[in-house]
Order: structure tokens, then sequence, then C-alpha cells
């Protein structure tokens, strides 16, 4: 067992306590502030990091062992070459943001959001269950995205940044 | 959280030799059993970590399905033989918690969830015999909007928080489950337990038992089935009331009925009195409130949730109308 993990592509040494969890390791540990503690009992979305690519997950509640081996992308590793992600853009185009505390995991969540209907999967808006293709109704969205709270509210650009930045990737 | 050392079963059979020592858990997707550790409501020495166990969906030759007890509630819920033969479990699934904790949460994990109540994580500040047998409930004379209807006892009101395990108890599920001795089989509906006096324990399960699957049977009824949940906010909170059905018609009689509630009790509620009532009978809104009135008829209030036991009828009597096709029926009850 190599006992590393890969943080924004980089292979990084996993701690030796278990109980160090995903969201301590990578603020911790590793320095990577951009991920946010709230509530630090998987209740606000904060925390959200991706999982090999585009599984999101509450790091607060990932005991950073169980990831050995595996691929964790954080808000830091999103932007390519310098520049942002066009999700990132969109979040500062629609203020998607007062205090920037939830923003993080927004995006991230908003990541794994897009996988998630690219795979078909249903949620509690979707009206049929048999069907291949889901359209990111405002409804979906709201429900899709209801794991992650903004205490300032600004739900409004939120929505409207993921709305936009959905619709260019989905032409 | 406590010390405790922490070791990945490769194998259901390693996953039984280690979890067999003294203080040790089972440790699936972290999403209850984290924040418990956390809280130092759990203290093991030892956690086996067995997600790396079975996550395979197999549909069985006799119209079933076999669920890896390791397969996140997500893959249930996508999974395109559940949503047609078992809309039921899908719409139970997707109603439960948010999509990152839907992504973690292992099926086995769900089950073994703890029954639990606020003040059940309220360490310092309350009295819970759940927590500490024989402390004392400070829930039963507390805010109890939440707490159980049914089958409760003096000594614990807690409910179960699983949406998926009500899906699963209407379905009829078995359980799979592994011993340093053999397999064995048991019906979901007997695997969680009601309080009594020793709410402390949770489930039927010896020490080190481990659950390796979920059986789905086959039942053709249930891809005429769905799932209701009533709450206090519209997504991301506990069932108030939930209610799972699914109805076989033949003319105008119920040729065959499944219903489980949750919300009201300890465990995932099979309704076994309402489909007793309604068997044979026609499938008309006396009948469904009748039926309702039955199932609900031991139920006992709180101080704050007697609001429950109405609401609870209600909605068996709405979501069982709209399976019947009495109202629109709506692919969503």
């Amino acid at each position: 067992m190599t006992h590393t993990v890969y943080v924004n592509g980089s292979e990084e040494q996993l701690p030796d306590d278990p109980r160090v969890s995903v969201l301590d390791f990578l603020r911790e540990h590793l320095q990577l502030a951009g991920v946010k503690k709230g509530c630090n009992q998987g209740a606000c979305g904060a925390c959200t990091v991706l999982v090999d690519g585009d599984q999101r997950i509450l790091s607060c509640m990932a005991l950073a062992v169980q990831y050995e081996g595996r691929a964790i992308t954080s808000i830091e590793g999103l932007a390519k070459n310098g520049s942002l992600d066009p999700l990132q853009q969109a979040f500062i185009d629609h203020d998607g943001f007062q205090c920037g505390y939830c923003t993080p995991g927004q995006i991230c969540s908003s990541i794994g959001m897009s996988a998630e209907l690219r795979r078909g999967v249903p949620s509690h808006a979707t009206d049929d269950l048999s069907t291949e293709t889901i359209d990111l109704s405002h409804d979906e969205l709201r429900e899709r995205m209801s794991g992650n709270l903004c205490r300032c509210g600004a739900y409004n650009g939120i929505v409207a940044a993921i709305a936009e930045s959905h619709a260019r990737a989905n032409p | 959280m406590t010390p405790f050392s922490y070791t990945r079963a490769g194998s259901v059979d390693e996953a039984i030799r280690l979890g067999a020592g003294p203080q040790t858990k089972y440790l699936g997707g972290g999403t209850n059993l984290v924040d418990l550790l956390r809280e130092t409501l759990e203290r093991p020495t030892a956690l086996v970590d067995v997600s790396g166990l079975s996550s395979t969906i197999e549909e069985l030759p006799d119209g079933g399905i076999l669920i890896g007890a390791s397969a996140t509630n997500t893959a249930i819920a996508e999974h395109r033989a559940v949503r047609a033969r078992y809309p039921m479990l899908t719409r139970a699934i997707t109603a439960g918690a948010s999509a990152q904790i839907r992504n973690m949460a292992t099926a086995a994990g769900n089950i073994l969830q703890r029954t639990r109540c606020t003040y059940f994580y309220d360490n310092a500040g309350s009295r819970c015999n759940k927590r500490s047998p024989g402390q004392g409930c400070d829930a039963i004379d507390g805010f109890n909007r939440n707490h159980a209807v049914l089958g409760a006892s003096s000594s614990c009101v807690a409910t179960h928080p699983s949406d998926m395990c009500v899906a699963l108890a209407a379905l009829g599920a078995l359980v799979h489950i592994q011993n340093e001795h053999g397999t064995r089989v048991l019906a979901l509906t007997d695997l969680h337990r009601l309080p009594e006096d020793h709410p402390d324990v949770d489930t039927t399960l010896t020490p080190g038992e481990l659950i390796t699957a979920i059986e789905l049977p086959a039942l053709p009824m249930a891809a005429r089935s769905t799932y209701r949940k009533i709450r206090d906010r519209s997504s991301y909170a506990f069932a108030l009331i939930s209610v799972a059905a699914a109805i076989e018609l033949e003319g105008e009689s119920i040729k065959d009925v499944r219903i489980a509630l949750g919300g009201v009790a300890h465990k995932p509620w099979r309704a076994w009195q309402a489909e007793a009532s309604l068997k044979g009978n026609v499938a008309i809104t006396e009948n469904f409130c009748a039926a309702a009135e039955a199932e609900l008829a031991e139920a006992r209030p709180l101080r704050d949730n007697a609001f429950k036991i109405d609401l609870a009828k209600r909605a068996i009597v709405a979501v069982l109308s709209a399976l019947a096709g009495e109202k629109s029926m709506g692919t969503r009850a």
C-alpha cells in the first residue's frame, strides 16, 4: 500500500492518524484553505469536493484514509493554465455569492451535479423515472443543489450562474 | 474522536475475522458513523472499512435484484432496473439526504444508521437511554414534534431516519448477513428493533455480523409504486411522515397492496394492518380511510406530535388514491 492520495493532480502522503477527515487533511495538512468547514456535520455542503474527477462528496464526513489511491479535486484544482473554470467565471459574472464562504462548495457541487445529469441520475424533482435525459429545469437545479446552503441568501445569483454555465456546456 | 485503528477489509471473510474483535465497528460511507465518532457517541477502538466490498447490483433470473452492501445510495437510485421495477425505491432514496451524501452512503450503512433524535446528540445537556442506558429520556417530555407515534416505549421515542428503508420494508426486502459461523437471510422488517426497554440496541444483528447484500424479491406489482415524503422544508430534511406503497388491482378490487411508513417509529414501519384490511376489498377512498384508521389505531401522541397521526392517515389515503388512479395519477405522488 502506498498510503497516498492524489490531490489536484499531486500525489500526497496520507495522515497516519485515521481520525483525520478529508476536510482537515486538505485544510490543515496541505494548506488548501479553499475548501471550507461550515457545520462539520454533513448539513451545509461548504466542504464539498470532487472524488475521481466528478463525484461530489462531503469532505467533513470522509476519513482521509478511506480515499487512499484516489483522486480528490478541490476548488484550487479547477483553474486550468491560469484560466478560471467557466463555472467560476459565471459565479463572478452573476454575483453568485456575498461573503463567499459557501462558494467553493457550491462550485464543486455543481460540477458533480453536471456529471450526474449526464448520466441521467434522477432526483426528487424528476417526474418520469424512465427518462434517459433530464433537462435542468429550475426545480431540478434547486433540488439537486439543495445540499449546499448559502447563509447570505445569494441563491438567485448562484442559480443564474449554474444555469448559464450548464446551458453553455449543453447547447 | 477517541483513537481507533483502521483496516480496509479485502474480503468478506477478512472483514468478519477483523469484525469479531472487541469494540470494533464496520465502516461504510461514513455519513453517519463519522459524525457519531466526532461527537463521541460511538467510541470503537477499531474500524473495519467494508466500503470496498461488493457494490454490484445484479438482476436475478427470477426478476429480483441483489444489491451489494457497499453499493452507494446513488448507484441504487439510478439503476435502470430499480427505476423500472421498484420505482418506490428510487423515489425514497432521492427523497433522502443530499446528492453528496447519497454518493457516499452505502446500502448497508443506510440500513445501519442509528435510530436517533436531537436529544441523543445532546451529549452534555440531555438524558438519553439510547446513549446512556438507564439514564432517562428527555425527549418524552421535551420538544418531540419529530418523534415516534407508533411502537415507542417509556424509554425511547426516537424515529429511524432512513427513507430507503421504508421502501425496502414495503418491498419485503431480504438482508443477507454473514457471521463467523455462516450466512443467514433476514427480512428487513425483522432487522430493526422497537425500543422496548433497550433503545441502545437498534437491530437484531449480533456483534460482528456483517450485511453482505440486500435482495429485492421479484414483485411485479412494485412497478406501480411510489414514495411520498412530507417534511418541514421541501428538500434535505428528515420525514415528518412518509409513505411507501404499491398496489395491484384486479378490476376494481385490491388484489395485493404494500404499505410502509417512515417518521412514525423506531424502525421502518410496515403497515401490516392496513394491508390486511385492504386485500380483496374495493379500491375506494372509504376503504383507504378505514385501512389508515386501522394502522394508526394504536398510535400514541406526545406533547408536540399529535399532528403526525392525522398526517399519516391522510398521506396513506392520498398515496393509495393516486396509485389506484382515483385521482389523476401523477408519476410523483
